[in-house]
């Protein structure tokens, strides 16, 4: 017998969302000057810096998840402090404010520990610029009634809407929890499966694999 | 030129989507842009493949070049050079000539644009005929130790500008004027990019006098220019030649916009004249025998002093080809060093880097890989031109999240 497919309370709209970099003409040399612009820095530009790797790097590449941990590593050789920075896990913050100070309270701790590293300079041509995310967000005509309808736009929007939905909304946009579980408890009223998307690290997929996973758990729930 | 949907097999549908969606928001603005040539160079090359695919996406676009005496070019080299950090005795009467130009320009040209979007130092004075209109300055240029004379009179007009453009984060200067960062693109289906027969390939090379099948050949594809350093390349390429029996071909052609090409190109000449291996091919615009001599190269080579960007190397990394290049201007953002390619910092480091491509050819062709799947994501016209449509939106909103 076929499984009943519930049918939502609300329709699931699919937006996506567009970035552009704007510069700043800010830029560091060493951990204090790093640390100083962190803390003066808009909320875009801590968000640029711990989330452009996602969009940018959707295959396999070298550079850890986010722009202070490579360049404190690369240009600074502090691997210690890039291993602490490139470990914090996102996941456990809701607002870019507490990311932000998680990332100040690592750096100070470091150089309360290693004092003489406030004196190690980058070299010329590795300094670290800061840079701002605009972000754009759009309606896509893509819209689902049910769970059937929501894993078949899954497998062909753009990874920019899944972007979107999965981490801008959550924590730029301070949602708390990502679009697709929200909507998934809400309107489908199946806590199960909005859970198990909410307890995805999606930090730790590229974005064609979290949409795989996450179709794979959806096509499970419906059978 | 190609149609926006002979782009879904290379970016998918999505993308053509977005730039669909993106271009209903633009509806009833008229974009100008601005330049100094029509043909030669990495601007007049961009503009051409983009203009016909905004005017398919229904975004009015126009495309206006200025017009300049010898003076006016000579002048504006010098700009050009010393905002790359050489130096360059520049006059009152030179500062005079380009203003005498620019007032003429100024004066000529119309201006219907809702945007108006000018590219590069020499019809950066144009902002003066600025109404209740857009005005965006984009540099295309390596600005990060620039001539402060130079910068200081360039930015007397950059000022009054809506908006300012840069190709990487380490040409922004700190200023009141918003500024973004856009990298310039490669188009996929360009003669200079599509993929070619064996048959053209081998064409090519008999043309030139090429023999491929008897030794590698290391190619730097670029106008003669002494910021793209021939001569460099030349001494790299005679170290390796000691350990490694290999070819080389420097190849390229002018702009109108550049007098001192000529020059660059006849010292070229001097420096290989005893080597039968070196082959200096000063060519007219020919983007087929471009694409045909970077896909017949083992290695390719981009060993600038200073790049604005650098798209030689985008080109030849979507060709899968390995790529060593100097690590300046945008050159780092298309290769990342051993993982898309090998950056140097002199004439040893790139003599080191060819030696290990040429010993190495898995390590070379895996290098070669990673690199085209990078300039796929993020350096093809697609990206380009969804970027400049943001960019436009972006001057009727000024908060960092716009809702469209």
């Amino acid at each position: 017998m076929e499984k009943e497919i519930k049918k939502a309370t609300e329709p699931f709209h699919f937006y996506t969302r567009l970035h552009l970099s704007e510069l700043t003409g800010l830029k560091a040399s060493n951990l204090p000057e790093l640390l100083g612009l962190i803390k003066e820095a808009g909320d875009s530009a801590i968000y640029h810096h711990t989330h452009r790797f996602l969009l940018q790097h959707q295959y396999l590449s070298p550079e850890p998840p986010n722009d202070f941990a490579y360049w404190v590593t690369t240009a600074l050789s502090e691997d210690r402090l890039g291993e602490k920075l490139a470990s914090i896990d996102t996941m456990k913050y809701l607002t870019i404010h507490d990311l932000r100070e998680k990332i100040v309270a690592t750096i100070e701790a470091y150089l309360k520990n290693y004092p003489k590293s406030a004196k190690r300079l980058a070299p010329e041509d590795e300094v670290f610029y800061l840079i701002k995310c605009v972000s754009f967000i759009m309606p896509t005509p893509y819209v689902a009634d049910d769970l059937i309808e929501f894993v078949e736009i899954l497998k062909k929007i753009t990874i920019d809407s899944i972007y979107f939905h999965m981490f801008e909304a959550r924590l730029r946009l301070e949602r708390k929890s990502n679009d697709f579980s929200l909507w998934i408890q809400d309107s489908i009223g199946d806590k199960d499966l909005a859970a198990k998307i909410l307890k995805l690290d999606p930090y730790t997929y590229t974005l064609e694999d979290l949409r795989k996973t996450i179709i794979q758990m959806i096509e499970k729930k419906i059978g | 030129m190609a149609r926006l949907e002979e782009y879904i097999p290379i970016v998918g549908e999505g993308v053509v989507g977005d730039l669909r969606a993106l271009a209903e928001r633009l509806k009833g603005k008229t974009i100008q842009h601005i330049n100094s040539t029509a043909v030669g160079g990495g601007v007049a090359e961009i503009l051409t493949r983009m203009v016909p695919l905004f005017q398919e996406l229904n975004v009015n676009t126009r495309w206006d070049v200025i017009k300049g005496g010898d003076k006016f070019f000579e002048v504006t080299k010098k700009f050009h050079n010393a905002l790359h950090g050489r130096s360059e005795e520049i006059t009152e009467a030179d500062f005079a000539a380009f203003m005498e130009t620019s007032i003429e320009n100024m004066n000529e040209m119309q201006y219907f644009g809702d945007i108006v979007y000018v590219h590069d130092p020499q019809p950066i004075a144009l902002i003066q005929k600025k109404s209740d209109n857009k005005w965006i300055w984009r540099c295309h240029v390596d600005v990060s130790n620039p001539d402060r004379t130079v910068w200081e009179f360039l930015y007397s007009f950059i000022a009054r500008y809506d908006a300012a453009v840069f190709s990487s984060p380490e040409f922004s200067p700190k200023m009141a004027v918003r500024q973004f960062l856009i990298s310039p693109s490669i188009d996929p289906l360009s003669d200079k990019n599509k993929e070619l027969p064996e048959d053209v390939i081998n064409a090519v090379l008999e043309k030139y006098h090429i023999k491929k099948k008897d030794k590698s050949i290391i190619t730097q594809i670029s106008r003669f220019d002494r910021l793209k350093d021939p001569i460099g390349v030349i001494e790299a390429y005679q170290e390796v030649k000691k350990y490694i029996d290999c070819q080389l071909i420097l190849a390229g052609g002018g702009a109108t916009d550049d007098p001192e090409g000529l020059k660059v190109y006849e010292e070229t000449r001097e420096k290989a004249v005893n080597d039968k291996d070196i082959h200096i091919l000063l060519m007219p615009q020919n983007d087929i025998e471009i694409n045909a001599l970077q896909r017949a190269s083992t290695v390719i080579i981009q060993k600038s002093l200073k790049e604005g960007f650098g798209l030689t190397v985008a080109e030849a990394l979507w060709k899968g080809k390995p790529v060593v290049a100097s690590a300046v201007g945008g050159i780092p953002l298309q290769i990342k060093h051993k993982y898309s390619g090998l950056l140097c910092h002199s004439i040893e480091g790139a003599t080191f880097a060819l030696k290990q491509l040429l010993s190495s050819p898995a390590y070379a062709k895996k290098l070669g890989e990673n690199g085209r799947e990078h300039i796929k994501n993020n350096f093809l016209i697609t990206r380009h031109l969804k970027d400049y449509m943001l960019l436009f939106l972006s001057l009727y909103h000024k908060e960092d999240v716009v809702y469209l």
